[in-house]
């Protein structure tokens, strides 16, 4: 028998997917065969893809050319370094979202379960598809149909009326971007007609062109991911999805997004203009400041986490931007540090954010709320989904030893590096970014204490929260898997490193595991020990023993001893649930610090109101000052155009006639 | 790297600093008195600086130009100023159009463009103060942009000297000073523009009963 | 890691955590002497300690094992900054632990557990002071940044150990944008200690305290841990600014003659910069919680300045 490429386990892969999502089409009310087999199958799918990608790291392509596709146009496949590393996150981070599935989906949602199994399936065969693809029908084809899935899994809860206008939005969006993606290739191809990436590689394009080319897949892939001002889909989209879905599109789907566009800027285009990196930057900075700044005033915990991925994409971006500037200036050692970071931002946000759905979910199923005003103190009742929530949490504010410092401190690097830049205004501009990074970074900290200080901590807001219970085994393994994962990338940074080099190599021809390696696996110093160092092993352990001993001895020298009584509160008699900050009372500071990036409408409460109340709702003023303007353009054109439609058939077939004439009056062969 | 700048430049680095320091602090102050007081500082260190770069070149014609400074700037123009705060009563009085942190954000924009604007000619000039060109020219940049922000008559007089300062700080760092004729007409021109204001004040004041120069806007034709 | 590097580590935090109350001490003496009253003794914060220690915890009921971990936590990071920061000597092994962004790190760490553990009983001033916590934090921490890149820039390294040694090991140069850092630093470390411009140690009163409204329900040990704990971040913080702004002193080696010759100078450096803090609380009013915000951004801005100045005076060639 011969050997099985990587490529070919990938793929077969997809297909077991793609079967066990038919399968679930078999029994399509079983949820016990369902939950209980076919997301396990799937969770052992995705391990095996991920592992598979993981030893493949460092090998040199494999390309397959598959016979289906269109007529004459078969699909090109290819494994290389880039693809193995988001398959890598695809595969593990999917086995955590499968597991927590086979727990979540008990009761059946909205749709049939069977029905919410198969657009599952698919919608992950499809993601790996788009990592595999190596043409542009294959990509548009996988891409679409991962859009689509994922816009029937938004819908699963159909009946609400937001929920279908969360789809619609997601949808109409996602092609949007789809047509500046599609654009973007045929700029790429020249108009040679070759749309495989091949073909597109080869092909020299002016700079202006080339930069066409750049700024479609910016915006294509950005409208993807969640940058400004193309955002708007993902705080709808998000919330409307159940847990596990919402898990998979934050963790998973933004990411192939970031995926296509280091693709595309990287690998296809060929050349670099340093402006494009300026482009990403900012785009990347108002994206990160934004998402950060609104997450901190939500009251819906998924919309909250929903920002708060807008924020991570923004970052991301920002490390993207870095890495153009600083491979347009052939400083490619300071653009491969660059690059980790954002690549290992990829990584940890989708472990990390993944969890925190996930654990939204749990908390949704035992107490039937989501809005974080209703929630509180469920760490008593469910300490397990908490516990794990807390890792993800401090991973998500960036906070050593966890996965999210890692690539916060690798992206800082990078911008202390930028006074080096041979432009006079960049070298002086850029490190002034990284004060925006500082600051997001360090709001993201109060988004997540608000996250999990509300909805985990506190007394109880209502009173059915008593009933709530614990999450299930199935739930708690998958949640287990993801912290365990945002664990290993922020205590081992350069044993992850060290893989994810292999992707930096290829697109830029250099990286840094060399140099890591040479210092031992404990240490994450990218330049030199003595400019900068991080060693998160010596941290856990340095604050794991003085926690430990400081336990040890205080109960050596003095005691133990515990009493319980009531909250001191400085005396103050009123101790209800009601005298917590409410969701709305701890984002307070921020409305008021920055209230002009704010649209708030609020009621406050009179002095002679019989029922006083106060009430607060924040939008975003992308609404008012693009979506709907274009709205109503686009729905004043479609009154002009509507006086077309007289109702005659012979008015219409009129309309075709004369068309026709036009056209062959101004048509003439060339 | 900074060993390559001798001693003595780097003192002079050192007031230019302290003064765009200052011209920060007049653009975040909010209170007329204080706002004077820093005046008087910055033109204090300006002179100081002065008599550095005179001591340091061996320009004698700087020492007057510092001994100007430090009598018309530090000493009797905030004297003026002082005096004619108490006899207008204005003490209080002060606000601006634009919630100062975003004027100060709109600020340190201002240094970069004008760091990034200074550079090319300062890379001409042979002084050994060129590096304080850009402080110079961002001195002026804030001042300015204090001046469009007040909304009182007193701090946008105030402002309008410390451009002064700026383009004074400008003219050293770049030749060693205007020659000596130019900088008495000048320092001159700034004494009795600061009188006329002065006059100027009372007029405003006898007409609307305040300093508030939005006041100024119902004064055109309609 | 040699015996003798690690010995001289578990030294230097031993000698943080003996120093840190001291420190406190002091401060509180130099405060009681400018404001005409009676000092209390220099060693009363050890009374207070080993009183608190010595008595039974009280848990609200709602006291869930996040407010019982939390203390340690706290503590152990705090313990964690003291041996990373430079206080005797810049050779010392857990010192390539963590640069000063990872320092940045620690403190949040320790900022979110205790902002958490406020918010767990569910008291109206818990959550009040763990929201006000985090807003002078999320203020403080990009001004911190950018002092720390201002000094970066300068010595090219974001490794304490090694800004200390370029900034105490050559020739005299004088920095402005060092002296812009300098203040900006003082302004954030008021802020992060709780010190009085923006917080007041002593206060109880409920509407202008932040940190004693985060650790109201603490008592016992818990209390003691605290109250250990932000001493040791005050000795920290402390520690960091003498390394950065004057960085003389510091030893170099990790031989205990070289560690023990260098007590003098930090102690020295510590009673000078302790009065200062006491001089600093006394001539200052404490601001309005809104104020904090703008006195922050000033910080801020200083730092920017003070890379930007550093960007076009000191670089070029």
């Amino acid at each position: 028998m011969p050997a099985l490429l990587s490529l070919d386990v990938l793929l077969i892969a997809a297909l077991a997917w793609f079967a066990v999502g038919l399968a679930g089409l078999l029994a399509p009310r079983n949820t016990g065969f369902i939950a209980k087999i076919l997301f396990p199958i799937g969770a052992l799918v995705g391990a095996i893809a991920g592992a598979t990608a993981l030893r493949f790291l460092g090998d040199s392509p494999q390309v397959a050319v598959l016979a289906i596709g269109l007529p004459d146009l078969p699909f090109h496949l290819r494994l290389d370094n880039l693809t193995a590393v988001f398959a890598i996150l695809l595969g593990f981070v999917s086995v955590g979202i499968s597991v927590f599935a086979a727990g979540y989906f008990r009761h059946g949602e909205g749709t049939a379960p069977g029905l919410l199994c198969f657009e599952y399936h698919l919608f992950l065969a499809s993601m790996l598809m788009v990592l595999l693809a190596d043409d542009g029908y294959a990509f548009m084809v996988a891409w679409e149909s991962m859009a689509l899935s994922s816009f029937f899994l938004v819908t699963t809860d159909h009946r609400h009326a937001e929920i279908r206008r969360a789809g619609y939005l997601y949808l109409l969006i996602a092609h949007v971007g789809a047509i500046a993606i599609l654009l973007s290739f045929g700029v790429m191809t020249k108009g040679s007609g070759d749309y495989s990436f091949d073909g597109m590689r080869a092909q020299q394009l002016s700079p202006f062109w080339s930069s066409a080319a750049f700024l479609l897949a910016l915006f294509g892939f950005g409208a993807k991911a969640g940058l400004l001002p193309v955002h708007v889909w993902l705080p709808e989209a998000h919330p409307a999805a159940p847990s596990p879905v919402s898990a998979m599109m934050s963790g998973v789907m933004l990411k192939t997004a970031i995926y296509g566009l280091l693709r595309v800027s990287f690998d296809l285009i060929g050349t670099t203009i340093w402006w494009w990196g300026v482009v990403a930057l900012l785009v990347g900075l108002a994206t990160a400041a934004f998402g950060v700044l609104y997450s901190t005033v939500q009251s819906d915990m998924k919309r909250l986490l929903a920002y708060s991925s807008i924020e991570n994409i923004g970052l991301i971006a920002v490390a993207i931007g870095l890495t153009l500037i600083f491979h347009a200036y052939k400083m490619d050692g300071l653009a491969a540090l660059a690059m980790t970071a954002a690549l290992y931002h990829c990584l940890a946000h989708s472990g990390f954010k993944s969890l925190l759905f996930l654990a939204t979910g749990s908390v949704l199923h035992a107490t039937k709320e989501r809005s974080l005003g209703k929630l509180g103190g469920p760490i008593h009742r469910m300490p397990w989904v908490a516990w794990l929530a807390l890792t993800g949490v401090i991973a998500g504010a960036g906070l050593p030893p966890l996965s999210g410092f890692v690539s916060e401190w690798l992206l800082l690097q990078g911008f202390l590096f930028s006074p080096g830049l041979p432009h006079p205004w960049l070298n002086m501009i850029v490190p002034v970014g990284a004060a925006l990074v500082a600051l997001v970074a360090a709001l993201a900290g109060f988004a997540m204490v608000k996250f999990f200080g509300i909805i985990f901590l506190g007394q109880m807001r209502e009173e059915n929260l008593k009933d709530a219970h614990d999450a299930g085994w199935w739930e708690r393994a998958g949640l287990a898997w993801l912290g365990l994962i945002t664990v290993l990338l922020g205590v081992l940074p350069t044993t992850a490193i060290s893989h994810i080099n292999a992707a930096t190599h290829q697109l830029l021809g250099v990286g840094l595991g060399e140099r890591l390696a040479a210092q031992g696996w404990w240490m994450l110093a990218p330049i030199s020990p003595g400019r900068a160092s991080y060693e998160p092993v010596i941290f856990l352990c340095v604050i794991a023993a003085s926690v430990l001993l400081g336990r040890w001895l205080v109960r050596r020298l003095y005691h133990g001893r515990v009493r319980r009584t009531q909250a001191w509160d400085c005396g103050y008699w009123f101790q209800g649930p009601r005298a917590q900050d409410t969701a709305e009372g701890f984002s307070q500071p921020i409305r008021r610090i920055f209230e002009p990036m704010f649209r708030m409408e609020r009621h406050f409460p009179g002095v002679r109101d019989e029922k006083p109340y106060y009430s607060v709702k924040v939008e975003d003023h992308f609404w008012h000052w693009l979506y709907l303007p274009i709205a109503k353009l686009a729905g004043g054109v479609s009154t002009l155009i509507i006086r077309l439609q007289g109702g005659r058939i012979a008015i219409y077939l009129l309309y075709s006639f004369l068309t026709l004439i036009l056209l062959l009056l101004v048509a003439r062969p060339t | 790297m900074s060993q390559a700048v001798p001693y003595s430049a780097q003192f002079i680095n050192l007031f230019a600093s302290v003064i765009l320091l200052l011209a920060f602090a007049m653009l975040a102050q909010r209170r007329v008195l204080p706002l004077i007081n820093l005046f008087a500082y910055q033109g204090f260190v300006l002179a100081v600086s002065t008599a550095a770069v005179a001591y340091m070149t061996r320009q004698h014609h700087l020492y007057w130009s510092a001994g100007l400074t430090l009598g018309l700037k530090a000493l009797l123009l905030p004297w003026i100023l002082h005096r004619l705060v108490r006899r207008l009563h204005v003490k209080w009085d002060i606000e601006s159009l634009i919630a100062i942190p975003t004027t100060m954000l709109v600020g340190i924009g201002l240094v970069i463009i004008a760091f990034n604007v200074a550079l090319p000619i300062s890379q001409l000039s042979s002084t050994i103060t060129r590096g304080t060109l850009g402080i110079a020219l961002a001195s002026v940049m804030l001042s300015f942009l204090m001046m469009i922000t007040r909304t009182k008559a007193v701090p946008q007089v105030v402002g309008f000297l410390a451009m002064e300062n700026g383009l004074f700080l400008a003219a050293t760092s770049a030749t060693y000073g205007m020659p000596m004729v130019v900088e008495l007409g000048i320092a001159l021109d700034v004494l009795v523009g600061a009188i006329i204001l002065g006059v100027f004040f009372f007029q405003i004041r006898e007409q609307f009963d305040s300093l508030d120069i939005r006041n100024m806007e119902k004064l055109k034709d309609s | 890691m040699n015996v003798t590097g690690f010995l001289a580590q578990l030294f230097a935090i031993a000698l943080a955590l003996f120093l840190a109350p001291l420190l406190t001490g002091w401060v509180n003496m130099c405060r009681a002497w400018l404001q005409n009253r009676t000092a209390p003794p220099l060693l009363q914060q050890y009374y207070m300690l080993h009183k608190l220690f010595n008595k039974d915890v009280v848990l609200a009921h709602g006291a869930s094992s996040l407010f019982r971990t939390a203390p340690f936590i706290v503590f152990g990071c705090m313990v964690l900054a003291c041996a990373i920061v430079p206080t005797l000597s810049t050779d010392l092994p857990f010192a390539p632990a963590a640069d000063t962004i990872a320092l940045v790190g620690v403190f949040g760490l320790a900022r979110i557990f205790i902002s958490l553990a406020a918010m767990d009983v569910g008291t109206s001033f818990g959550t009040l002071g763990g929201r006000r916590e985090m807003l002078v934090g999320f203020l403080a921490e990009p001004a911190l940044l950018m002092v720390i890149f201002t000094t970066a820039l300068i010595s090219q390294s974001t490794s304490v150990a090694t800004i200390v040694e370029t900034l105490a090991r050559r020739e005299f140069a004088v920095y402005p944008s060092l002296a812009f850092a300098g203040v900006a630093f003082t302004f954030v470390s008021l802020a992060e200690n709780a010190r009085v411009p923006v917080d007041n140690p002593a206060t109880h009163l409920e509407l202008t305290m932040i940190h004693e409204a985060m650790i109201l329900e603490y008592s016992g040990r818990h209390l003691a841990l605290i109250e250990w704990a932000s001493s040791l971040k005050l000795y920290a913080y402390s520690c960091l600014g003498l390394a950065l702004f004057f960085p003389w002193g510091v030893a170099a080696g990790d031989s205990f003659p070289a560690l023990v010759a260098s007590i003098p100078a930090l102690l020295f450096k510590l009673t000078i910069g302790g009065a200062t803090l006491a001089a600093i609380e006394t001539v200052n009013a404490k601001m309005r919680i809104f104020r904090a915000p703008e006195f922050l951004g000033t910080a801020f801005l200083l730092a920017v300045l003070g890379l930007l100045v550093r960007l076009l005076l000191e670089t070029r060639v």
